[in-house]
């Protein structure tokens, strides 16, 4: 069970997340998570939302690279040793991350959730489920 | 007092060096016409014969060459003398696929170094010198041409190859270094570490002979004022031998050209007309003295003036101005030929498209070259160790194609500047 995530090739400029974004605000998509991974020039935005495919073509539209990634989206306990948990799981069947963010919502204040890029998502799936880890369903996430 | 390796050839009188021009001249056409069919085909298209070339009046009769001629002859068209006559192999910094190579006899090898010899004395190089060598030596002509040139002269020489810094400064201070050899940026980059480290007390350089890039008067100033030394200019192209071709003297104000074995002419780059003493274009060299390689009114591409004005250091030949540009999109980036084109190759070879820009400039005396390239979406991957791997692989492609390093910058698309439609492909910031 994966989620989708958008990532966005973006110039290292002044104005260039305000323009992503507002690409984003005016077509009516909604962010639910993000995160940067940034270099001297240019950064990967990551993002989920709560329309996928609206974003990708809103952003395709106004001249940007986009790519859409399978994800892993996760709910851990939002107190002390809650990520810790679900890593170790991953470390023990000597599951590789490749990145990770975590977000909290609104609407569940026991929950935050974290969102992981995983060589091999089954694999990764497996693991977690086989512990009792129960993972995000993509209507979910986009329903948050 | 002023210093000649040749002065009988270096302040011969106008009437001799135009008589020696006429008679090698005439050898030379019928050298080339026997020898290099390549060239013929060139003067049978143009209906000239060796008759017709009587002396240097008649040099504009004979077809022009380019460095797309020598890249169509590559690697044997343009040689003029059995293998066996040859001794050495120079190359010029790569071009699309396809490099130039020039070939030498020893004959050939002994006239350049002379070349070279007659500049390190006009920059007051004796016997009694210590020769610090370091241009690059290998396939570039400007280690092995300054090398012979301070053989002829007796300097001890050490032929110490570009690179390595802390090397470079223990030999100069140990041996002793009087005279340096390097690329201009490459001697500002040397005064700089010689101020930092403090060594400016133990070194013992009098003289340097800088080449194989642009550099400005206010570079030279720089570079006297630091080490303490007279900085002198000297000009070359492998297709014509490498450098030597011409030289500064004690004057600074111009490069003595050989005339003994070079014959100048300034054309129009667009028209190829032969253009009056003094006027600015494109400079044309006809070897009259080569043996394996010999080059008739190969166009350099560099602009420039000549001038027959006396000069005060007593040579009679002409003198060239510095290049003030080219007449084609060559760039030199660090003593190396850089072409545009070489650049897309390689883009096109690594997936990327062919929107790109090169940007040139020169931070702190050096040049620098920073490739920008817009990323698609072929390319573009969420991880971010895998773009910047595709960066590496990317710099490490332009490394071996190009010779130099540059920078690669991933930009978005569309982001490069247009204009009316077709890409700005250059930037140089270089004020020089």
């Amino acid at each position: 069970m994966t989620v989708k995530q958008i990532s966005v090739f973006v110039t290292n400029m002044t104005g260039g997340l305000a323009e992503v974004s507002g690409v984003l605000g005016s077509s009516g998509v909604d962010i639910r998570a993000l995160s940067i991974a940034d270099t001297k020039d240019f950064g990967i935005l990551r993002i989920i939302v709560d329309a996928p495919d609206k974003a990708v073509s809103a952003l395709t539209g106004s001249g940007y690279i986009v790519k859409v990634t399978e994800v892993l989206a996760v709910p851990i306990k939002d107190a002390p040793g809650g990520l810790s948990e679900v890593l170790t799981v991953l470390a023990e069947a000597g599951i590789f991350i490749e990145y990770l963010y975590a977000f909290a919502t609104r609407t569940n204040a026991q929950d935050a959730y974290v969102v992981l890029r995983v060589p091999d998502n089954e694999e990764a799936e497996k693991a977690l489920t086989s512990k009792g880890i129960k993972l995000l369903a993509p209507e979910e996430i986009y329903n948050i | 007092m002023e210093r000649y390796y040749q002065p009988e050839i270096e302040c011969a009188s106008r009437e001799q060096i135009l008589d020696w021009q006429n008679e090698r001249l005439v050898k030379q056409v019928r050298h080339v016409w026997d020898n290099v069919p390549y060239y013929r085909k060139k003067m049978e298209e143009k209906k000239v014969t060796p008759s017709d070339i009587k002396g240097v009046d008649d040099l504009y009769k004979l077809p022009f060459l380019t460095k797309d001629d020598l890249r169509e002859a590559y690697p044997y068209g343009l040689l003029a003398k059995p293998l066996r006559d040859c001794v050495r192999i120079q190359s010029t910094s790569g071009t699309t696929g396809r490099r130039v190579v020039a070939f030498y006899t020893q004959h050939d090898v002994d006239l350049w170094d002379e070349c070279c010899a007659r500049a390190i004395v006009a920059a007051g190089g004796t016997n009694e010198d210590v020769c610090h060598v370091c241009y690059g030596y290998g396939l570039f002509t400007g280690g092995p041409g300054l090398n012979g040139g301070s053989h002829k002269v007796g300097c001890l020489t050490l032929p110490m190859s570009s690179g390595n810094t802390d090397r470079q400064l223990q030999f100069m201070v140990d041996l002793g270094s009087t005279i340096l050899c390097c690329t201009p940026s490459y001697a500002a980059y040397l005064a700089e570490s010689i101020i930092e480290r403090g060594l400016q007390d133990k070194i013992k350089l009098k003289a340097g002979i800088f080449g194989a890039e642009a550099w400005s008067e206010e570079m030279r100033q720089d570079i006297q004022k630091k080490l303490g030394i007279k900085a002198y200019d000297i000009y070359g192209l492998t297709e014509i031998s490498g450098p030597g071709v011409s030289f500064e003297c004690s004057e600074q104000t111009g490069m003595h050209i050989n005339e003994d074995h070079f014959i100048a002419e300034i054309i129009d780059p667009d028209t190829g007309e032969v253009l009056p003493e003094g006027s600015k274009g494109e400079l044309v060299f006809t070897s009259i003295t080569k043996e394996a390689f010999p080059l008739l009114r190969y166009r350099t591409r560099d602009i420039c003036v000549l001038s027959r004005k006396p000069c005060s250091c007593g040579r009679t030949h002409v003198k060239m101005s510095k290049p003030m540009g080219r007449s084609d999109d060559m760039l030199i980036i660090k003593g190396v030929n850089v072409f545009p084109s070489q650049i897309e190759t390689v883009l096109m070879e690594q997936g990327y498209a062919a929107n790109y820009q090169i940007i040139v400039d020169r931070v702190n005396n050096s040049d620098t070259l920073e490739v920008q390239v817009e990323m698609t979406p072929e390319m573009f991957s969420d991880k971010l160790s895998q773009v910047a791997e595709m960066e590496k692989q990317l710099v490490g492609a332009l490394k071996s194609m190009l010779g130099i390093l540059s920078k690669v910058t991933l930009v978005a698309p569309k982001t490069i500047q247009r204009s009316e439609g077709k890409a700005v492909r250059i930037i140089d910031k270089r004020k020089i």
